[in-house]
């Protein structure tokens, strides 16, 4: 990983934005990331099901802990592998 | 171990050494005299099995202990007492080990004093990483992080922090190396730069300084550059908005331009000199990251130029038949300065034939003429930047610089009904009103003239200058401080 220091006045989020959100799913990949708090795979199991049926490719992510964002390599790996995210918060 | 935490040294004699130091290998029956009957730790900083003679022998192989005692020489001796420092000696003096160890007829055999070498710690290739380790980092500035697998030339240029050439990445390392180039603060605020008005600390310039490729001693030429174009008087904000393809166009005067290798002879105003390439380039890259000036944007050139990647040179001094051009602007030769003038690309004149100065000063005036519109008079400033082939005409001739220029101006006046608009069938021209008057090309002190350029030519070459005065901007020229 490398890590350098912004070069510029810092006005404006250091994050990429978000690419907007897609009109339909067809054809799309779709990112499933669970945060790890309890059962939140559970409800990801059920969706992943959902999406499948539709004929829909899934991909299964999952951060380390919910304490912490999701470390810069998989959120790498997510918007490298993926068109959009689904990302699971449950309790 | 707390990365500022100071590692505590054993009681009794301390040798910090390293394998690849003559000096270290020569002490070792010293090391093992002194072995016998003291407490003696040895610490090497580059073989762990160095000195095989030595038991008690300690690695820094992260150089932790050196760094954090200083460690400039190997060897160096340190007495301990209560984990504190009481006494220290380096190299090789058999009187100052004597002394210090209280131990007689130490390396009776060895020649009385030989120097150390410079300690791993203080190597320029790791000062700036053991700094940020053991230092702490002190800088201000946001952390970006890219992933693994992302490359890091993309993700920069993703990001839009580059003028389209690829960038050196700003690692903490290098930011700090950087900062080595200034006394001053890297919490100081140089600037506000246009358009943002973004206040822009001596870290922020070092960052850019890094990524344009400047080396640390650039860094005082990158910031008084960059309070040169973003004073009122120059007025950046303009010549970024500008629809004409200006930008700052810097000429550095004074010694530091030979003292860090800066090219003011051949291809002068070209490629191939990091220093010029780069100290132009930092400038344009503040401009860009902490000002937010972007081409589309706030900058609206219809054309643009080159040298809007960066533009900086220096003056030939040496052999140039006139005082720096910074003298122009109040400040003794000698002194190092910049000068921020905006300019558009240089062309090149061409005068292969003319061998006295007045023949000279005309084939000048006839091509001076023509910036931006020969019938556009007294709004351009102009640099003339004379080679060495021609300006030896003018040193033979005893011609100072204010002696040409008045003489070039002079043989550009013309009247008033040649160039108001309408005039020889063209409607740009100057206003009607001044029909009457004679009027030169340029104001007074509007021509800059400067000696540089490589030592075969007989040309000359000319910067044509951006919209001057209150409705444009002033050439602005500052010292550079350490």
């Amino acid at each position: 990983m490398t890590k350098v220091l912004d070069p510029t006045n810092e006005a404006t989020p250091a994050d990429i934005p978000r690419v907007s959100r897609p009109e339909s799913l067809d054809g799309l990949t779709v990112g499933l990331l669970d945060i790890s708090k309890p059962r939140g795979d559970r409800f990801l199991d059920r969706i992943e099901e959902r999406l499948v049926e539709r004929g829909l490719r899934v991909e299964r992510f999952r951060k380390p802990t919910f304490t912490k964002p999701a470390p810069v390599d998989l959120r790498h790996e997510i918007a490298t592998k993926c068109d959009v995210v689904i990302e699971a918060l449950a309790d | 171990m707390s990365v500022t935490e100071l590692p505590v040294l054993p009681d009794g004699l301390v040798v910090i050494v390293k394998e690849d130091c003559p000096t270290c290998e020569l002490v070792i029956p010293v090391l093992e005299q002194l072995a016998s009957g003291n407490q003696l730790t040895v610490f090497s900083q580059d073989d762990p099995n160095f000195p095989e003679e030595i038991a008690d022998r300690q690695f820094d192989g992260d150089l932790a202990i050196s760094w954090h005692h200083n460690i400039e020489t190997v060897p160096t001796l340190l007495v301990i007492e209560n984990g504190k420092e009481i006494a220290r000696t380096v190299g090789w003096s058999r009187s100052q080990w004597e002394s210090i160890t209280g131990v007689p007829q130490l390396g009776v055999e060895l020649p009385d004093h030989r120097p150390g070498c410079g300690s791993l710690s203080v190597d320029p290739s790791m000062s700036a990483d053991l700094e940020l380790r053991f230092g702490g980092s002190t800088m201000k500035a946001r952390r970006v992080e890219f992933a693994s697998l992302e490359d890091t030339h993309e993700a920069l240029f993703d990001r839009g922090w580059t003028d389209g050439l690829p960038v050196i990445p700003p690692s903490e390392a290098r930011v700090m190396a950087m900062l080595e180039g200034t006394t001053r603060s890297p919490e100081e605020i140089v600037a506000s730069i246009p358009p943002d008005l973004a206040p822009c600390t001596v870290e922020k310039v070092a960052i850019n300084a890094v990524m344009a490729g400047c080396r640390p001693e650039y860094l005082p030429i990158v910031l008084a550059g960059v309070e040169a174009v973003c004073t009122d008087t120059f007025n950046m904000h303009g010549l970024l908005a500008t629809t004409m393809p200006h930008a700052p166009v810097l000429i550095v005067n004074g010694p530091i331009a030979q003292q860090i290798g800066m090219n003011s002879g051949n291809n002068a105003l070209g490629q191939g000199n990091r220093a010029n390439s780069t100290i132009g380039r930092a400038v344009q890259l503040v401009i860009r990251n902490v000002g937010g000036g972007r081409p589309g944007e706030v900058d609206r050139a219809a054309f643009g130029s080159p040298g809007k990647v960066g533009f900086c040179f220096a003056e030939r001094e040496e052999d140039s038949p006139w005082s720096p051009i910074s003298t122009m602007y109040g400040f003794s030769a000698g002194t190092n300065t910049v000068l921020a003038f905006p300019g558009e690309a240089p062309r090149n004149l061409v005068d292969q034939l003319s061998r006295d100065p007045d023949s000279l000063a005309r084939t000048y005036a006839a091509n001076l003429i023509s910036i931006q519109h020969p019938k556009l008079v007294l709004g351009f400033d102009a640099i003339l930047a004379v080679a060495p082939d021609h300006s030896r005409v003018f040193r033979e001739a005893g011609w100072s610089r204010e002696q040409l220029a008045d003489r070039i101006n002079e043989l550009t006046v013309r009247p008033g009904h040649e160039l108001i608009r309408g005039a020889g069938d063209i409607p740009e021209g100057i206003p009607e009103a001044m029909e009457e008057l004679d009027l030169p090309k340029f104001r007074p002190n509007g021509l800059h003239i400067v000696h540089c350029g490589g030592a075969a030519g007989l040309f000359s070459a000319i910067i044509g200058g951006w919209v001057n005065g209150e409705m444009g901007s002033d050439p602005v020229c500052v010292e550079i401080t350490p």
